[in-house]
């Protein structure tokens, strides 16, 4: 991101009656930007307020438009952005087309209406009334609803939390297509590791009303400073890998810059993208060719900096090929393996946590 | 039945389709507010508005007496625009049945507001529905079935209202003399043989405007679903 590129600048500070919360951010209007915390953080009212739907006092602004500054406040209508919440919120009094071309209608964009529900595949449930879909289609259809309004920013607010895992993976790679294909800005609140390791461009870490990380998503997820958001414990080291191909035995293969590693079969081609999860536990350290083990992953690579960890701990940032992995061992071990900034060693992943993507 | 039972019918059809359709627009607004305010004043004009429910009916027919008096600033203001008194004229009554009414319209509507919440407005706003048309395009239709009873029970309740009608409007036919008035002064006459058509009528009547209202419920309800 560049100096030149369009920012969301959020300056907002609420007290009791409303959720206390105060966030100073500058978050960049491209890809997904996760907004994580457990239940309380703070998320909803910080999406809330940038959609619009009661002013904050506070100063936001998207990109040289000023949304909010003291008494000047752009209502939720003239902001242009689209909301997902976590239920569809579909009109019951309208059908599918009647909902989608309340949007449409709108934003002028009633041309759009067509192509969009041939992408989305929605034709068979236009003369469907909102209450008689599933909760995967009706947020399917909501989402589309979003689209049509042409927002030029998409607040997402759990969106799949009220859905079984079934409808999540049909919703997923719309979201992945969305930050991909269309480069809508998507700020999306989730407190679901699993969504932020496969959709997060950058990471908006919330703990009790307060910011405790933002960045690169790979940064904020290994960052101890941030940990309070993710349960007290930082989830570990991102790494985005390529799928290489099928073993034989079902096993499939994926390079990084790093090297390659060996994961259980997953559905997706040569060439597709996938993001894995490394917990800083799950890695042992060996100085030697490590032989005789039963994990199949082990990764040269040179200890980058040690870090004490509580009374008997140590985190061990190490380099594989330019990507860090944390690892997390005793500080016996780093006496006993003379572990020091430069050591090369292997890293042997114990397990890795998928998130495909 | 008599001409004059059958004219008294007539202006007290007229008077209660007047007052329901004005106060189904009037209190909207204030409905409205009374739903989404969270200002120190809401639970005092909610009461104020409540009060026709509890007031015996004569009470608020005496203060209204002498607020259309010619002497009073409103009715000195109606003798000044109109030249006839406002007191014992059908506007008097007209007036004085919207107040009359006034909860059994607000409580329905602001039932409807309050259980229809902000979630459906929200979303109308996050797709660019300004207030006003985000209000005609997704609250009312959402809140149809308020509609319906507060339009049914303030036609019900003007039908019936005896008074409020008698001190305010007294008893003048075509003119003020609504069907519970003649029914009074049928009594009055003991014309019991007359009395019964009008009380049989009301009943009639009143039966079948709230039929309608639960079928209607009923409908809209399986539509729903």
């Amino acid at each position: 991101m560049s100096a030149a590129d369009p920012t969301l600048d959020i300056d907002i500070a609420l007290t009791p009656p409303s959720f206390p919360l105060t966030v100073r951010a500058r978050l960049p209007l491209q890809g997904v930007t996760a907004v994580f915390g457990p239940s309380g953080a703070g998320k909803s009212t910080l999406l809330s307020a940038i959609a619009g739907f009661s002013p904050t006092g506070g100063r936001i602004a998207f990109g040289d438009e000023v949304w909010e500054d003291g008494r000047h406040f752009v209502p939720a209508w003239r902001r242009r952005v689209g909301f997902l919440f976590q239920t569809p919120r579909l009109f019951p009094h309208l059908d599918v087309a009647g909902n989608l071309a309340y949007a449409a209608r709108r934003s002028g964009a009633m041309a759009d209406v067509a192509p969009m529900v041939a992408r989305f595949g929605l034709s068979p449930l236009l003369a469907r009334r909102a209450p008689d879909l599933s909760g995967g289609e009706a947020q399917r259809v909501a989402l589309v609803r979003a689209l049509l309004a042409r927002p030029r920013l998409l607040l997402m607010d759990e969106p799949l939390s009220a859905l079984d895992a079934g409808h999540r993976d049909g919703i997923l790679p719309l979201i992945e297509d969305l930050r991909d294909r269309d480069h809508l800005p998507i700020l999306y609140v989730s407190h679901a590791l699993s969504e932020v390791v496969r959709l997060a461009t950058t990471v908006l870490a919330l703990d009790g009303g307060a910011v405790v990380g933002l960045g690169p998503a790979a940064e904020v997820l290994a960052d101890r400073a941030a940990a309070g958001a993710f349960g007290g414990e930082e989830p570990g080291s991102l790494l985005t890998t390529e799928v290489l191909g099928h073993e034989p035995d079902g096993l499939t293969r994926l390079t990084f810059a790093g090297g390659e590693l060996l994961v259980p079969t997953l559905p997706f081609p040569p060439g597709a993208t996938v993001r894995l999860l490394v917990r800083p536990r799950e890695v042992l350290l060996s100085r030697g060719v490590p032989q005789g083990l039963s994990a199949l992953n082990s990764l040269p690579a040179t200890v980058r900096t040690i870090e004490p960890v509580g009374d008997t701990s140590a985190l061990v940032t190490l380099d594989c090929g330019g990507t860090p992995i944390k690892a997390r061992v005793t500080r016996r071990s780093v006496a006993a393996l003379d572990l020091a900034p430069g050591t090369p060693c292997h890293a042997i992943l114990k397990s890795v946590a998928l998130a495909p993507g | 039945m008599s001409g004059i039972d059958l004219q008294s019918l007539g202006l007290t059809l007229r008077l209660a389709a007047l007052v329901t359709v004005t106060l189904l627009v009037l209190a909207t607004p204030l409905a409205w507010w009374l739903a989404r305010s969270r200002s120190r004043a809401t639970p005092v004009v909610e009461a104020l508005t409540a009060l026709p429910l509890v007031l015996p009916p004569t009470v608020i027919g005496f203060y209204l007496l002498l607020a259309f008096a010619p002497i009073a600033p409103m009715g000195r203001f109606w003798m000044d625009l109109t030249g006839r008194p406002l007191a014992f004229s059908f506007t008097g009554l007209f007036l004085a049945s919207l107040i009359y009414s006034l909860p059994f319209a607000v409580q329905p509507m602001q039932a409807a507001f309050t259980l229809l919440g902000r979630a459906p407005l929200d979303a109308a706003a996050s797709l660019g529905a300004r207030p006003i048309d985000a209000f005609l395009t997704v609250a009312l239709p959402l809140s149809a079935r308020g509609y319906l009873t507060a339009a049914v029970l303030t036609f019900a309740h003007t039908l019936g209202e005896f008074g409020v009608v008698l001190m305010v409007g007294g008893n003048i036919p075509g003119q003020t003399r609504l069907i519970s008035v003649a029914l009074y002064e049928e009594v009055e006459r003991m014309d019991y043989g007359a009395a019964h058509r009008l009380s049989a009528l009301l009943l009639v009547l009143s039966f079948a405007t709230l039929l309608a209202l639960y079928l209607l419920n009923r409908r809209s309800r399986d539509v729903r679903r």
